[in-house]
């Protein structure tokens, strides 16, 4: 009797409010669900493949395909994972540098969330506000790196390039005008009958649930356990930062919008705190074994010629070991596990992805909610396709 | 460089539990850049991960991230690696368990719901089964492909002959 009531029914891979490529095969008794099943791997691109025949400093760029909404923490956790197996500390200012940007991408990969999140449920303006500061985080990507999406702007042992003419000023004007920007969304939906009713409730995990099944990030603060890695096992100083780890309780869709939009303006104070302190001095390591050396001095130093020659032609050695490195990516904990085998390339480079992971509590999150719900859980829980797929 | 040096003590708080709880559960201890790395009996992977998530004076009740590694050439030739991360105490801690070509491991999908599909990734990429794991099918690539991408002997740049042909399958 039961079985006959059941109807089966395929979501995605082709379906605007999947963000990306996935597919979901809904078993449903009416309105409700009653299994979801999620396949995966539509978007697989073999980057941890691609990975082994790389030198490590080659890597970077194919790491930023992997959350491409938030393509310098990628960056950073993978060439954190290399500077600590070649046991070496960048430089202060590259430090600091650093963790701006990265801050400005948890904004930047945020504001796509609220806006495609909005959208799904259907607010259409909150989605094109949010574009709005988003562009300028783009202009700002552009600005330092010469490319919006794909930025690759971390090295292993510091950065490409100083940060160019004017920077810190376009971002210091955008800290001042986004706070106010923010109070926009939340007047739009905080306090919206509408948003509420379809995000407070909806999508409920249970604190132990999600450690269970791994969920990290604004998704398992929302369920009350404050774990940041930023705390917990600060990196590239985060520990000298003064700012506070969000949390809610409930651990349905609107507390985890409550995290996030508390995130964005932490991330605009640590932000404010990096450009108070930003130092002068070099941006890279002062080791030509590692770093290139600066290009006028190529054309007039053999030694440098020579070390420019090698860097280009065989890259670096890192010593033979291991490391797991992770850190808090807007979406939750990346990690790299690195193993080295002492030549030039990487013996083997596993990426634990957050959206990967966190995708496994959707079927426990929406099994017994409105189909009508399983879009508003989706974009609740942030996923980014080209990282659960890698 | 001075912490990379391999060392075989046990003055982590983990190491020194587990050895005192659990002896038969650990091979050999390494503490490389900070990490410590526990290489446990693969018979045995189950009952210490357990032991490692229940016991109050460790907790680790969080599973980071389950991979594998190919050592192609050496004997056994598949490391298991697992991170495991305390919420309680913030510690972090590697297991690695090792296994021959073709024997299959235990699944930990009855300690941590998250291994499931961690699993299901170390399946597809390198075609090592997991005894108990209640839905051992591939996850990234399409199924019926051939081969397991991330060993070794498994060429960077080549597809399936099939695959080539745009035959349907």
């Amino acid at each position: 009797m039961t079985q006959a009531r059941v109807m089966t029914i395929n979501m995605g891979p082709q379906h605007p409010s999947t963000h990306g490529v996935l597919r979901l095969v809904l078993e449903l008794d009416g309105e409700r669900v009653v299994r979801c099943i999620p396949h995966i791997g539509y978007l697989h691109t073999g980057i941890e493949k691609i990975a082994e025949s790389k030198r490590y400093q080659l890597v970077i760029p194919i790491t930023d395909r992997m959350d491409y909404l938030a393509p310098l923490s990628n960056n950073l956790a993978y060439v954190l994972a290399v500077e600590k197996l070649l046991g070496i500390e960048v430089p202060r200012r590259a430090e600091v540098i650093r963790v701006m940007l990265t801050e400005l991408t948890r904004i930047g990969s945020h504001l796509v969330w609220l806006g495609t999140h909005a959208i799904d449920i259907g607010a259409m303006s909150v989605f094109l506000y949010a574009f709005r500061e988003r562009e300028q985080i783009q202009d700002m990507y552009e600005q330092v790196a010469g490319a919006r999406m794909m930025s690759s702007y971390f090295r292993v042992g510091g950065l490409f390039a100083d940060l160019p003419e004017g920077f810190e000023k376009r971002v210091r004007s955008f800290v001042a005008s986004f706070p106010a920007r923010l109070d926009e969304y939340e007047d739009l939906l905080t306090s919206n009958p509408i948003w509420i009713q379809r995000t407070k409730g909806v999508g409920v995990i249970k604190p132990e649930d999600a450690v269970d099944l791994g969920l990290s990030g604004p998704s398992l603060r929302a369920c009350g356990i404050p774990w940041d890695i930023r705390k917990s096992h600060p990196y590239s100083g985060y520990e000298q930062y003064a700012f506070e780890v969000s949390r809610a309780t409930h651990g349905d869709a609107y507390d985890r919008y409550l995290c996030r939009i508390f995130e964005m303006r932490q991330s605009v104070a640590i932000v404010r705190q990096t450009l108070e302190r930003l130092p002068d001095g070099p941006i890279a390591v002062q080791d030509p074994k590692l770093t290139p050396p600066p290009k006028p001095l190529v054309k007039t130093s053999m030694e440098a010629l020579i070390h420019h020659f090698l860097l280009w032609s065989e890259g670096f050695r890192v010593p033979a070991g291991e490391v797991y490195q992770t850190i808090e990516s807007p979406k939750g904990e990346y990690g790299v596990y690195l193993v080295s085998d002492g030549s030039n390339r990487p013996y083997r480079v596993h990426f634990r992805t957050p959206s990967f992971v966190n995708l496994q509590a959707l079927p426990r999150m929406v099994e017994g909610q409105l189909v009508a719900d399983v879009v508003a859980i989706i974009g609740s829980i942030d996923i980014v396709l080209g990282e659960v797929d890698r | 460089m001075d912490d990379l040096r391999e060392t075989d003590q046990d003055d982590t708080p983990t190491v020194r539990t587990l050895r005192e709880r659990f002896p038969e559960g650990i091979l050999s201890t390494t503490i490389v850049r900070h990490e410590t790395t526990v290489l446990v009996p693969a018979s045995e992977i189950v009952r210490v991960c357990r032991h490692l998530k229940e016991d109050p004076d460790l907790r680790y009740d969080f599973l980071s991230d389950l991979t594998a590694v190919d050592r192609f050439r050496d004997r056994p030739r598949f490391e298991l690696v697992y991170h495991l991360y305390s919420l309680q105490f913030k510690r972090r801690i590697r297991l690695k368990i090792q296994l021959e070509e073709g024997e299959p491991a235990f699944s930990v999908t009855s300690v941590w719901g998250t291994a499931n599909w961690h699993e299901r990734e170390v399946y597809d990429m390198f075609g090592i089964a997991f005894e108990g794991h209640p839905d051992l099918r591939r996850i990234l690539m399409p199924e019926g492909w051939e081969g397991h991408p991330l060993r070794k002997d498994y060429p960077v740049q080549a597809s399936p002959k099939w695959w080539e042909e745009g035959e349907a399958r």
